[in-house]
Parts: C-alpha cells; structure tokens; sequence
C-alpha cells in the first residue's frame, strides 16, 4: 500500500512550513501576490473542466455537463463501457467539437478531485498545496505536475474551438516555479 | 505510410496505410467490413462503436496507430451467423428500428454485460448513453440488454 506521506512530502512540508515562519511581511506579499496569476490559469475552462465537483464532469467554455451521462468512474477513468480513452484519443484531434486528447485521459481520482470551481483564490491556493487534497504532492511535486503531466499540458492544445488558459504553458510553468521558490503563501 | 498489423475478427491484417486514418474508414474501405456505421465522425453518437481489446472505442476518431498490434472485433465479429446473444436479444424484442446505429448499440451492450453481467437498469442507461438512436428505441433496448444478460448466464425467460 502506497503510504499517505511520502518521505519528501514530509520534507518538502517541513521546509515549506520553516519557511513560511521566517517569511517577512515584503515576502510573503510578494509570495501571495505570486499566486495570481496561478488561480487565473486555474479557472480556466482546460483545467477546471476536469477539476469539477461531483461525478459528472463538464466541458465546453461554461461548464455545461458532459453528454452522454459520463461518470468519472472508481478510477476517474468513466464506467464500464463509458471510458473516457473510449472517445478521447492521445491527442486533440483536428476536427471542431471532436474530443480533446492526451495520453491516458482521465479525471482526477474520486477522492482527491481538486474541485476549485467556486473557491475563492485562498481557498483554491490552500487547496493546491495540501497534500491530503492534492494527491500527496510537495510544492517540488505540484511543479513538476505542471510542467509535464500530458494532462496538464493538454489544456494548451485543446483543439479548435476552445479558448487557450490566458498565458503559455511556459509561463505557467514559470509562474508556478516563482510561488514554489518564493514559499507558496496563500491569500486570505 | 505504414505498414500497421492488427486483428480484426481473428484475422491478422497487414494494412499499409497513413497511421492518422480513422480505425472506421480501415474496417469499412479497406476490410470490407460495412456492419460498422459512419455517423457524425466527432465521437458524438457511437454508430461506430467496435471493441478495442475489450473497450467499446469509437472507431471514426480512432488512429489506424491505435489499433496497431490489437485485437478489434466488429459487429460481424461476434457470430457469423447471429447467434451471440446479444444478437438474439436484440431479434427477441425486434429493437431496430432503422436500423443505422444498431451495430453500435449491441458493441456497446457486448462491453457492458462483460462488465456487469446482471445490469440494473441504471447501469444500462448509463452505459449505453453514448449511442444515440433517432427512432428512440432506447426502451426496447434497455430490454434486450436485460434479456442478453439472462441468456448469457443461463437464465431463460
């Protein structure tokens, strides 16, 4: 069985936490303001579409629900004869309104959902980093989810249609890596 | 171009052809094998639903490259002469109508009971609810699930 914490979790929250403490004010403004840009790509509908509430997950660019009563399913892979690998391909496919794609598409699993859709930016923030809620990701972790996970990265190559997160992926990466490295303070 | 191998009904093929073609246009341009329906292309009604190694893909916006060294099955895979139950249910309670998005439907339905061999109601709507039949025949089939389910594990009616 996979332990709740891993060792660098634990580390990673240890020094997390040592460095929260001996943030200064400046800092830990600088360290909240830097999340801003991070809930905006968030509330993006390429990465909240999926990071939905509930069983059914949503699509489009206003959240309708997915047709086809799609369910996330024990795994966040759909239900028996409704996988979600049964329409969406390992790529985005060239067609309007055809199925967005990536390697091994699925939803988050059931009991850590990352639901942010109606959370305010604090919340979304504090969401993000904790590890009982994020699949037991250190800030290093969430980085390096962001940077490669297929998944992640499908949201900039949706397909034509729909909108793009409002900056690169680049500069999402880079943007999670300066809240990483400045200490990951949350709003209020 | 590529030479990509598959088997499809428990044949081997060798089919030399662009690995973005749509597993649809393989069986039915290339096979032969025209039990298999085009119907949006998008994904969006499941009339050309086959099985992928187990899984009821949809094979109008499935790569040629996806189907490589697997196992497909087509609607005239299951029995050569009709005999799958799913294939009797299906004449016992005579749910075509047009007949266009059938072939999908009984995929859909042979994925489900593998699954779920004694299917609620529930789990057949949800399972089936990706193959759309505009003759709405979803009741009569809803029923021919339950009745392939009853002769697939030996309960008669």
């Amino acid at each position: 069985m996979r332990p709740l914490l891993t060792m660098s979790t634990i580390l990673g929250m240890a020094a997390w936490t040592c460095g929260m403490a001996a943030m200064t004010a400046p800092q830990r403004d600088e360290s909240t303001r830097s999340f801003e840009p991070i809930a905006a790509v968030l509330s993006s509908p390429r990465c909240a579409n999926c990071h939905f509430a509930g069983d059914v997950p949503v699509i489009g660019e206003h959240g309708r629900f997915h047709a086809m009563v799609v369910r996330r399913g024990k795994d966040g892979r759909g239900t028996p004869a409704m996988r979600c690998t049964n329409c969406h391909q390992v790529e985005s496919l060239p067609v309007p309104h055809a199925p967005p794609g990536a390697p091994d598409w699925r939803l988050p699993p059931a009991a850590t959902p990352m639901a942010w859709k109606g959370l305010t930016i604090g919340e979304q923030c504090r969401m993000l980093k904790d590890p009982s809620r994020n699949g037991n990701k250190s800030p290093q972790d969430l980085l390096e989810h962001v940077r490669h996970d297929p998944l992640v990265r499908a949201g900039w190559s949706p397909g034509p249609g729909r909108a793009l997160p409002p900056m690169s992926h680049d500069a999402f990466v880079a943007a999670v890596k300066t809240w990483v490295d400045l200490g990951t303070a949350c709003p209020e | 171009m590529a030479a990509i191998t598959l088997t499809v009904n428990g044949t081997r093929h060798v089919v030399d052809t662009d690995a973005a073609t749509p597993l649809l246009w393989v069986l039915r341009e290339s096979l032969g094998l025209t039990g298999t329906k085009f119907g949006c292309g998008i994904a969006q009604c499941g009339a050309c639903t086959v099985i992928l190694d187990g899984d009821a893909v949809r094979s109008c916006v499935t790569p040629l490259a996806r189907a490589a060294g697997k196992s497909v099955t087509t609607i005239e895979g299951l029995s050569p002469t009709a005999t799958h139950p799913v294939q009797q249910a299906w004449l016992a309670e005579q749910v075509p109508q047009c007949g266009f998005c059938q072939s999908g439907q009984i995929m859909s339905a042979v994925v489900l009971l593998r699954a779920i061999p004694r299917p609620t109601d529930t789990d057949i709507d949800e399972a089936m609810a990706g193959n759309i039949c505009r003759c709405g025949t979803y009741l009569r089939i809803r029923r021919a699930v339950h009745v392939a389910a009853r002769l697939m594990t030996g309960e008669h009616r």
